[in-house]
């Protein structure tokens, strides 16, 4: 049994602005395993990005926990690649390394080692513009991956990809994540994508957001995300899900 | 060694030759532009008194330079310009960076900014003197006021513009406002801050000649000044002239170096 590293309980979080306050999540609760990885969908709007927000401290909750085990560390990968088009491709994945204070020769070795093994090295002295959208995804994880979290949150880490680099980079973001040996959280609106990567999806109602179900995944002869698709469970998770989003029915 | 294909050198030539044509018609209007104006005058076909002439004006700055006044009537407006754009550049970072960096203060003085910035500061001019007295320091306070508030304006608004994904992106290592400010605002506004330089740089050449005209015993805008009042129309067109250089000089060192900061980093 895999120890309990986050445990999300009664999450509330109701956003304020001047004309009214919109309740984005009422009642989430989950837990997540070392090495898990889990995913959320919800219709969109839900607060699927609100829940990573809180996760990574960038949101207050309005009420519920956020049970963390000790010394365990949360990196978090946005939607939009953000990298700084002033920076080359190394000094961007040392942002994380320079505000933590933690750059020296080994943290940053570990990049130089992380880009060498994910086929960026030759590219660590370019600049953002001249790297594809995959590319730019995988340095985007990369400099997520530098400052050693346990925890990675990716909000929708593909969507700004077309779909035949999606699968080529589910792939890759997959294999970056389980070879580091992390655990992740990950959102997104694709089931496709949530089942072939995830160990467990967690689906959202809409706003004001419950957890609706949970899934464990359990696939026969499970390998990388692009051949998880050919599973024979596949079809029936994806029947399942697709049913608890449809509102209509 | 790197072989172009012969469509990419085709490409080049065209680019080269667009190039010479560029240059041969610049040429070509200054060049026809001065013997035009010349020979108009020299026949007297326009009034010579009154339109000058190329020929008159260049006798009218070797004149100037032979007896030490061209340089000094020179250094001092570029020593009022330089001196007016460089506090104007200081505080126009420091206060965009305060208002930057606290929302309160920001929305505090907002309409401030804009009434200073909208006011037509040469109404001002008269009130300077009362105030200032007849002194290089009301052309300075002049010039001040006319470029400080749009320095502060342009680079402010360059700042809030900036896309809020980076900061997110800060703030998730747990950044602290000194570090998005270094990391973030700072290089992503390079582009901005050297525009708001060039509209300084104008502004800080408009405001000393406006200060000048009124108040100055020397410089550029005291020479056309001095010039027209004793109906010296060489001396107002020289002094125009010479104008027109310095400013075109200072845009070119503004562009060298925005092109010096680019390469830099791409
Ligand atoms: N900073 C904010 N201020 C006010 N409302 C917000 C803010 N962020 C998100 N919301 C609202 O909260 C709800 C959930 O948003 P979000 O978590 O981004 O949804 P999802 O990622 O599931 O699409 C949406 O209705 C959104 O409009
Ligand atoms: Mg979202």
């Amino acid at each position: 049994m895999k120890d309990t590293i986050l445990n999300v309980k009664g999450l509330k979080k109701i956003y304020h602005d001047r004309k009214s306050e919109i309740e984005a999540l009422e009642d989430i609760n989950f837990t997540v395993n070392e090495k898990d990885f889990i995913s959320i969908v919800g219709p969109s709007g839900c607060g699927k990005s609100t829940i990573l927000s809180i996760l990574a401290m960038l949101e207050e909750k309005s009420g519920g926990e956020v049970i963390l085990k000790d010394n365990i560390s949360i990196g978090y990968m946005l939607q939009n690649d953000s990298l700084f088009s002033w920076r080359t491709i190394l000094d961007n994945c040392l942002i994380g390394l320079e505000i933590t204070g933690k750059l020296n020769k080994e943290s940053k070795n570990y990049v130089l080692k992380l880009l060498k093994t994910y086929g960026l090295y030759d590219f660590k002295d370019k600049y953002p513009s001249s790297l594809s959208g995959g590319m730019r995804q995988r340095v985007a994880l990369i400099r997520t991956l530098a400052i050693k979290p346990d925890i990675l949150l990716l909000d929708e880490p593909m969507s700004a990809l077309d779909y035949q680099s999606r699968l080529a980079i589910s792939d890759d973001i997959y294999k970056i994540i389980k070879n580091e040996g992390k655990t992740a959280i990950m959102v997104t609106h694709d089931i496709a994508e949530a089942i072939s990567m995830s160990d467990k999806i967690i689906v959202l109602s809409k706003r004001p957001s419950k957890v609706k179900k949970i899934y464990d995944i359990k696939l026969s002869n499970k390998s990388t995300p692009i051949n998880n698709r050919k599973c024979k469970e596949f079809s029936k998770y994806y029947d399942m899900i697709w049913r608890d989003l449809d509102v209509h029915i | 060694m790197y072989t172009y294909s012969k469509e990419h050198k085709e490409y080049l030539k065209k680019l080269k030759k667009e190039k010479i044509i560029v240059f041969i018609f610049r040429f070509l209007i200054i060049f026809i532009f001065l013997i035009g104006w010349e020979l108009l005058s020299k026949y007297n076909i326009i009034n010579n008194f009154l339109s000058s002439s190329p020929s008159n004006v260049l006798k009218t700055a070797i004149n100037l330079f032979a007896d030490g006044s061209l340089f000094k009537h020179i250094g001092i407006t570029l020593y009022e310009v330089i001196l007016s754009f460089v506090v104007a550049t200081a505080v126009g970072l420091i206060i965009a960076t305060i208002l930057w960096s606290n929302k309160t203060i920001s929305k505090i003085v907002d309409p401030y900014l804009t009434i200073l910035n909208s006011l037509p500061k040469v109404a001002l001019g008269p009130l300077i003197i009362i105030w200032v007295g007849a002194s290089i320091n009301s052309i300075i306070f002049m010039a001040l006021l006319i470029n400080t508030f749009i320095t502060i304006i342009n680079i402010y608004n360059g700042f809030i513009a900036t896309n809020k994904n980076y900061i997110t992106l800060l703030k998730s290592f747990r950044a602290t406002k000194r570090q998005i400010f270094f990391k973030l605002i700072l290089p992503s506004n390079y582009i901005t801050i050297i525009n708001a330089l060039k509209i300084n740089i104008s502004m800080s050449l408009i405001g000393v000649i406006m200060g000048e005209l009124l108040v100055s015993k020397n410089g550029l805008g005291y020479l056309i000044m001095y010039g027209s009042q004793v109906f010296n129309i060489d001396l107002v067109i020289t002094g125009v002239v010479i104008l027109g250089i310095i400013s075109y000089f200072m845009y070119f060192i503004i562009e060298k170096i925005e092109i010096y900061v680019r390469n830099k980093r791409s």
